[in-house]
C-alpha cells in the first residue's frame, strides 16, 4: 500500500510540473491557432532569473517576481518582433518561428547566463512529508497548488471575462472579431505576455525540484506539449488533467513494470487516446462550415 | 601613383611575411573540441585550459627556445564538423599533433584522419573503443567506465557488499558506465540484484528508488548517470530515507553535485574522483600534489570559476605533448609519437601516466581516488 502511495506521490510530483507547463501552451493556442514551441524556455527562463537574482543577493520572492515580469516581458518582444511582423503567414510558419524564437532564447541564456545547473531552496524546507508510510516533498505541494492556481484563474478567464471571450473570439474568427471592435493586436500581446508569465511560474515553482540549466525548455516543451495534447489543446481542465495523467502513467510504468518503458507507455496511451478522440480527452470538436 | 601602389603593396607584403614566419618557426598544436553546443560542459573548460597552458608556456619561453602555436577550433560536439577541423589542421595549419575531442563520437572522426595522415592525436573522451584496439598514433587521457566499476566495486568489496541495486540515466555516459559496471560486477562478486533507468530530464526518480529498497537483500546503491540526474536521485534518497549506502559516479565529481543534491542529501555519498577534486587533502610527497595545486589556482585565478576534472584532461593532453616534444628534441609526428610512448611517471591532474607502444591510455586504478561527502565537503577515503 505505502509502495502504491509512493509511486502516485511521484506521479503527481511529476504531472503537476508536466500540467503547469501544458496550461502555459492554452493561451496563445486560444489566441492564434499557434502550438508555441518557445513555451519550454520560458519554463527555463524562470527558473534561471530566479537563479541569477537569487544568487546576486535578492530574496527570493522578490527574485520570482523579477523573473515572472520579465519572462512575461520577453514574451511580448518575441509577439512584435517575430510574430506581428509575419501576420497573415500559415498558422505552420508561425509555429516554425517560435521553434526559431526558442533555439535563440536558449543560445541567448546560455551566454548570458552560463552553462551549469542550478537551482535555489525549496519555499517550505527540504523535509518530506510522510503521509501513510510514503514521502513527498513540500515543494511538490506548491508545484501541485500553482498548477491548480493557474487552472482556475484561466478557467474564469475563458468563460467569465469579457477579455478571456475576445482571446477566443480573435482565434476563432480575426476579421470577425476585429469587426465587432476587439482589438486583435493587444489579445495577441497579451496572450504571449500571460503564456510567458504562466511559464515563468511553473520554472520558478518546480526549479527546487527539477534542477534548472538553460537547456531543460525542450524537455519540458515536449512533456508539456504531449500533456496538452491528451487532454485537448487549448482547453485548461485538458491541460490540467494530461499533465498529471502522463506524470501518473510515467510513475506506475515504472513502479509495477520497468523503468526503461515508462517513458514509452506514456507515449502509447497518447497515441490511443489521439486515434480513438482526436481532438484529445477534452477537446472541443471541430465542425468545419463549408 | 607612386604613393599609391606603396600603401598597398607594403602591407600585403608585410602580410606575407608574417605568415610566413609564423608557419616555419613555431610548434604548432591543433585542437578541435566542443566549446559550445551540447558537450559545451566538456569544451569549454577543456578550451580554456588550453589557451591559458599555451599562454604560459610561451611566456616561460615555449618548449627547447622555440614558441607554441595554438590553433583551436570549436566542433560544437558534431562529429562531422571536428572531421573537417582535423583536416583543415593537417593539412591547411600544418600541425604537428592533434589534441581534442570532447567526445566520444568526435574522438573518433578525429582519430580516422589523424591515423590516416600519421600525426599524434590525444582524445579528451572516455570510452576505451578509441584506444582499444591500440592505434598507432591515438592516445588519451581521461580514465574509463570500466575503471570507475572496479574502483567502486573494489571498495564495495571491502565493506563486504555483495548484493547491489543500480539506478542509471539513459543518457550516453549512464548508459555506457552501466553496461561496464554489469560486465565486471562478476569479477568482484557482487550481484546486481535491481537494475532501473531514468530519463536524463526527469524530475523524480521516487518510483525507481522505491523498487529497489524493496528489492530482497540490497545493500548499497550505484548510481552512473551525469547532469542534474544524480542529484535528483541523491535528493530522493534522503527523501525516502534509504539507509544504505549511495555510490555515484565520476560524472558529477564535482562541488557542484553537492551544492545541488544538498549537504544533508550528500552525506556519506561515495564516489571515484580525481586528485585535482581534493588538491588540498593530498598528503604532502603524493606525486600528483605540486600538479594539481597549481593547475588549480591557475584556473579559477583566471576564470573565476571552479576547476573539474574535464579542464584536467585536457591540461594533461598538453602536459604529456609537450614532455614528449622536449624529449624528443624535435617536431617530426614519429618522434613525438615514440616520446609519447617512452613516457614514464609523469604526473597529470588526473593520474600517474606511463604509456608503452601496447597501453595507450596509461593510467591504472590508482588514478581513481574513493572520495567521501562529509559535512558538505569532499574527504579521502583510507
Amino acid at each position: 500500500m505505502s509502495e502504491f502511495l509512493q509511486f502516485l506521490f511521484s506521479g503527481v510530483t511529476v504531472g503537476a510540473v508536466y500540467a503547469l507547463v501544458a496550461l502555459g501552451f492554452t493561451i496563445i493556442y486560444n489566441a492564434s491557432d499557434v502550438v508555441n514551441f518557445a513555451q519550454g524556455e520560458f519554463v527555463m527562463l524562470g527558473g534561471m532569473i530566479t537563479w541569477f537574482a537569487h544568487a546576486a543577493g535578492l530574496p527570493l520572492p522578490l527574485a520570482a517576481l523579477i523573473a515572472i515580469v520579465a519572462t512575461a516581458a520577453l514574451g511580448v518582444a518575441i509577439n512584435k518582433l517575430a510574430i506581428e511582423p509575419a501576420r497573415g503567414a500559415p498558422v505552420v510558419s508561425l509555429i516554425i518561428i517560435t521553434i526559431g524564437a526558442s533555439v535563440f532564447l536558449q543560445g541567448a541564456a546560455q551566454l548570458v547566463f552560463d552553462k551549469q545547473i542550478h537551482s535555489f531552496p525549496a519555499f517550505s524546507g527540504d523535509r518530506p512529508l510522510r503521509i501513510g508510510g510514503a514521502t513527498i516533498q513540500p515543494q511538490s505541494l506548491w508545484v501541485i497548488g500553482g498548477a491548480l492556481v493557474v487552472f482556475a484563474g484561466l478557467w474564469l478567464f475563458f468563460t467569465r471575462t469579457l477579455l478571456g471571450r475576445a482571446v477566443l473570439a480573435t482565434s476563432n474568427n480575426r476579421l470577425a472579431a476585429q469587426l465587432v471592435g476587439i482589438n486583435t493586436n493587444f489579445v495577441m500581446t497579451l496572450s504571449f505576455a500571460l503564456s510567458a508569465g504562466i511559464g515563468a511560474l511553473a520554472g520558478v515553482l518546480a526549479t527546487p525540484i527539477t534542477l534548472t540549466a538553460y537547456n531543460v525548455g525542450i524537455g519540458f516543451a515536449l512533456k508539456g506539449f504531449a500533456g496538452a495534447m491528451l487532454g485537448g489543446m487549448g482547453n485548461p481542465k485538458g491541460a490540467l488533467a494530461g499533465g498529471f495523467l502522463i506524470g501518473l502513467i510515467e510513475a506506475l510504468t515504472a513502479g509495477y513494470l520497468s523503468s526503461t518503458y515508462k517513458e514509452a507507455a506514456a507515449f502509447v496511451v497518447i497515441l490511443l487516446v489521439l486515434f480513438f478522440m482526436p481532438q484529445g480527452l477534452f477537446g472541443r470538436k471541430s465542425t468545419e462550415r463549408v | 601613383m607612386i604613393k599609391k601602389t606603396l600603401t598597398t603593396t607594403v602591407p600585403a607584403a608585410l602580410v606575407a611575411l608574417a605568415l610566413a614566419s609564423a608557419a616555419s618557426a613555431e610548434i604548432r598544436i591543433g585542437a578541435s573540441v566542443s566549446a559550445t553546443g551540447p558537450a559545451a560542459f566538456l569544451g569549454d573548460p577543456e578550451a580554456k585550459t588550453l589557451e591559458m597552458l599555451v599562454e604560459d608556456l610561451n611566456a616561460k619561453g615555449g618548449i627547447n627556445g622555440e614558441e607554441v602555436a595554438l590553433v583551436l577550433y570549436d566542433d560544437g560536439g558534431d562529429a562531422n564538423k571536428a572531421r573537417t577541423f582535423a583536416t583543415r589542421l593537417i593539412e591547411d595549419d600544418e600541425v604537428q599533433a592533434i589534441i581534442g575531442g570532447s567526445t566520444t563520437g568526435t574522438s573518433m572522426a578525429i582519430l580516422s584522419v589523424a591515423e590516416d595522415a600519421e600525426i599524434p592525436f590525444i582524445s579528451l573522451a572516455g570510452a576505451i573503443d578509441i584506444i582499444d584496439p591500440v592505434k598507432p598514433y591515438t592516445f588519451k587521457t581521461p580514465h574509463t567506465d570500466r575503471m570507475a566499476c572496479q574502483k567502486i566495486f573494489e571498495d564495495m568489496q571491502k565493506r563486504g557488499i555483495a548484493k547491489i541495486g543500480m539506478i542509471s540515466g539513459t543518457d550516453g555516459f549512464g548508459a555506457s558506465m552501466q553496461a561496464q559496471c554489469k560486465e565486471v560486477a562478476g569479477d568482484y562478486g557482487i550481484e546486481i540484484a535491481a537494475d532501473e533507468t531514468y530519463d536524463p530530464k526527469d524530475a523524480d526518480m521516487t518510483a525507481q528508488l522505491t523498487k529497489i529498497k524493496n528489492a530482497e537483500g540490497v545493500q548499497a546503491v550505484l548510481n552512473p548517470g551525469f547532469g542534474q540526474g544524480p542529484s535528483i536521485v541523491t535528493r530522493n534518497y534522503k527523501q525516502l530515507a534509504i539507509d544504505l549506502p549511495l555510490y555515484q559516479s565520476h560524472g558529477v565529481a564535482s562541488d557542484g553535485f553537492i551544492e545541488l543534491a544538498g549537504k544533508d542529501a550528500a552525506e556519506g555519498v561515495r564516489l571515484p574522483g580525481t586528485a585535482l577534486l581534493v588538491a588540498e587533502l593530498l598528503p604532502e610527497g603524493d606525486a600528483q600534489k605540486p600538479v594539481v595545486t597549481a593547475y588549480k589556482a591557475a584556473f579559477e585565478e583566471r576564470t573565476k570559476t571552479p576547476v573539474g576534472t574535464f579542464g584536467g584532461y585536457a591540461h594533461d593532453a598538453f602536459l604529456i605533448l609537450t614532455d614528449a616534444i622536449t624529449r624528443a628534441g624535435s617536431t617530426e609526428p614519429e618522434a613525438i609519437r615514440d616520446a609519447i610512448e617512452a613516457t614514464k611517471g609523469l604526473a597529470g591532474t588526473t593520474g600517474v601516466y606511463a604509456f608503452t607502444p601496447e597501453d595507450h591510455l596509461g593510467l591504472d586504478l590508482s588514478a581513481f581516488r574513493m572520495l567521501e561527502i562529509k559535512g558538505g565537503e569532499w574527504t579521502l577515503v583510507e
